[in-house]
């Protein structure tokens, strides 16, 4: 068999571990879709009492529930490589992985594959309920929808891979900033308003994101019909650096978590 | 060569392994000055050993001596602070992927994945090994260590001696050349942990693995070892088929030697 076959299988060995648990727990995947829809029925309520107060959301009724529906593919995608991973370290499964032929960079993208799987479990139904709800349809933003979803999971995985990265070195006493650290970002996203609304030193904080500029690329085409092409080039370049450099300090925190011991020991 | 062993005394079996390490094939392990301190606390102190292919052989120690921890350095789960470590023939500073699809662990302080059921769990392991024809690889392993009734169970539902069985079918799921068993759960009754000492003494007649078994149950290591390394402390205090302890040590048992050793006699004491 070949080499990237037997990687193949040895990606997908964790994957199939947490498929299986989630085949055995329907409450499990339930949640997976919970939240997003939640999500968006609040916010999907919200813009129906804001579209007749204001002449913003009137004028492009879905971008409410756009920035709404894309902000769960960046807070899923990163919760889903996060939690994935803090499930491995609550059973004590590290040892046997890590005995096992698989490479940290196979462990990555077996994250990175569940990371996809709960993301889309999650929001493709709250996006078709969109539809049920509200008659707005997130897929109307045509193929550039396909450029933000990509964008903003690659930008998840780099903040996901970092905090695994540190729960590996700290332990699970890090694993609060799985749930911190994206509602950081949040504000300074411009998720659900333009980054023109922040401070001149707060906009240039924000251009560092990728996620700022999908977003502001998703409200462009929303609201004035135009595709940016500069604003989804500098998200690709920003994630190739942001992905890289997550990528590296998993790497890093997993070859510190070698020399201490930590792989045999990891629990609360 | 392992064939060639089953059925002889331990005098018959320490010549043929010494005879083997005699031979040009290299070491199934070859530690030089393995060192590792964690934080200034010295837990694997200078050691250095090679074990015969096809040996059995048992680290023995009190808690802390560095058994363990001298596993997961065999392993690669930890990096040493000074020394070097051949298994299989690799280099486990530099070609650690060679070897690890030829090795397998059985360790307390690694779980099995409880949700699952031990099928589940043995398939998962396979994908890792990168195995093909999974379920009847599992089939078999069933039947070798007799999973059969509860194999579609949940892992944790499962009693404590039932459950004990499952680790070592994952151990032995790629066919290990070289299998390292830390510790085999206490929690087996007699009958099972006889039939799990039976399971492994067959896998090396059919296989010629090599087995290296960090245990505290004496009649276990008299049974099963033609070596036996003795850690104190982080240091290799001493080293030799449990019949020539027995004879250096003037001890009817191996339990008696280890106590001897672990309350600070040696050999020259004990003559």
């Amino acid at each position: 068999m070949s080499s990237m076959a037997t990687s193949v299988r040895r990606i997908g060995a964790p994957t199939l571990r947490h498929l299986y648990l989630f085949r055995g727990s329907w409450p499990r995947l339930l949640e997976l879709a919970y939240w997003p829809t939640m999500q968006m029925v609040l916010w999907g309520f919200m813009t129906v009492f804001l579209a007749s107060q204001t002449s913003y959301v009137a004028q492009a009724f879905g971008v409410l529930l756009s920035a709404a529906l894309l902000r769960d593919v960046l807070f899923r995608g990163q919760l889903g490589i996060s939690v994935t991973c803090f499930e491995e370290m609550y059973s004590r499964n590290l040892g046997h992985l890590f005995v096992s032929p698989l490479r940290p960079w196979e462990m990555v993208a077996s994250l990175m594959t569940m990371s996809l799987f709960r993301t889309v479990v999650g929001v493709v139904p709250a996006s078709f309920l969109s539809l049920a709800f509200f008659g707005f349809s997130i897929y109307s933003l045509g193929l550039p929808l396909v450029g933000f979803f990509v964008n903003l999971i690659v930008f998840s995985w780099a903040f996901g891979l970092v905090i695994a990265g540190l729960v590996l070195r700290f332990g699970l006493g890090a694993e609060g900033l799985a749930w911190a650290g994206l509602f950081a970002l949040a504000p300074v996203s411009g998720i659900y308003y333009p980054v023109a609304v922040l401070p001149h030193w707060l906009q240039a904080v924000a251009a560092v994101f990728p996620s700022t500029h999908v977003f502001e690329g998703m409200r462009a085409i929303v609201l004035d019909g135009v595709f940016r092409g500069d604003l989804m080039a500098t998200a690709v370049l920003l994630n190739a650096a942001y992905l890289a450099a997550g990528t590296d300090v998993f790497l890093r925190f997993f070859h510190t978590a070698r020399i201490k011991g930590l792989l045999l020991q990891m629990r609360e | 060569m392992r064939g060639a062993l089953a059925g002889r005394g331990p005098g018959d079996r320490t010549a043929l392994l010494l005879s083997a390490m005699a031979s040009p094939s290299p070491p199934a392990i070859e530690v030089q000055h393995l060192t590792k301190t964690f934080e200034g606390v010295l837990a694997v102190d200078d050691v250095s050993f090679a074990l015969a292919r096809g040996s059995t052989t048992a680290l023995l120690g009190a808690n802390g001596a560095g058994k363990t921890t001298t596993i997961a350095l065999l392993l690669g789960l930890l990096l040493p602070s000074r020394g070097s470590i051949h298994v299989l023939g690799e280099d486990m500073l530099r070609h650690r992927y060679r070897a690890l699809p030829r090795m397998n662990l059985s360790s307390p302080y690694v779980d099995l994945l409880r949700r699952l059921s031990a099928y589940e769990n043995l398939r998962v392991y396979a994908g890792l090994y990168g195995l093909s024809d999974v379920s009847a690889r599992i089939a078999r392993l069933a039947e070798r260590v007799e999973l059969g009734e509860f194999l579609h169970r949940p892992v944790g539902n499962l009693s404590a001696g039932q459950h004990s069985r499952i680790p070592l079918a994952k151990a032995l799921i790629n066919d290990p050349e070289l299998l390292l068993l830390d510790e085999p759960p206490a929690s087996m009754d007699p009958d099972t942990a006889d039939r799990m000492r039976g399971w492994l003494e067959r896998y090396r007649t059919e296989t010629g693995a090599t087995i290296v078994l960090a245990s505290h149950n004496m009649s276990e290591v008299e049974r099963l070892c033609d070596d036996v390394l003795m850690l104190k402390s982080g240091t290799l205090i001493d080293r030799g088929a449990p019949a020539v302890l027995l004879a250096r040590y003037g001890r009817q048992n191996m339990e008696e030697v280890f106590l001897h050793i672990a309350r600070g006699g040696t050999a020259a004491a004990a003559q």
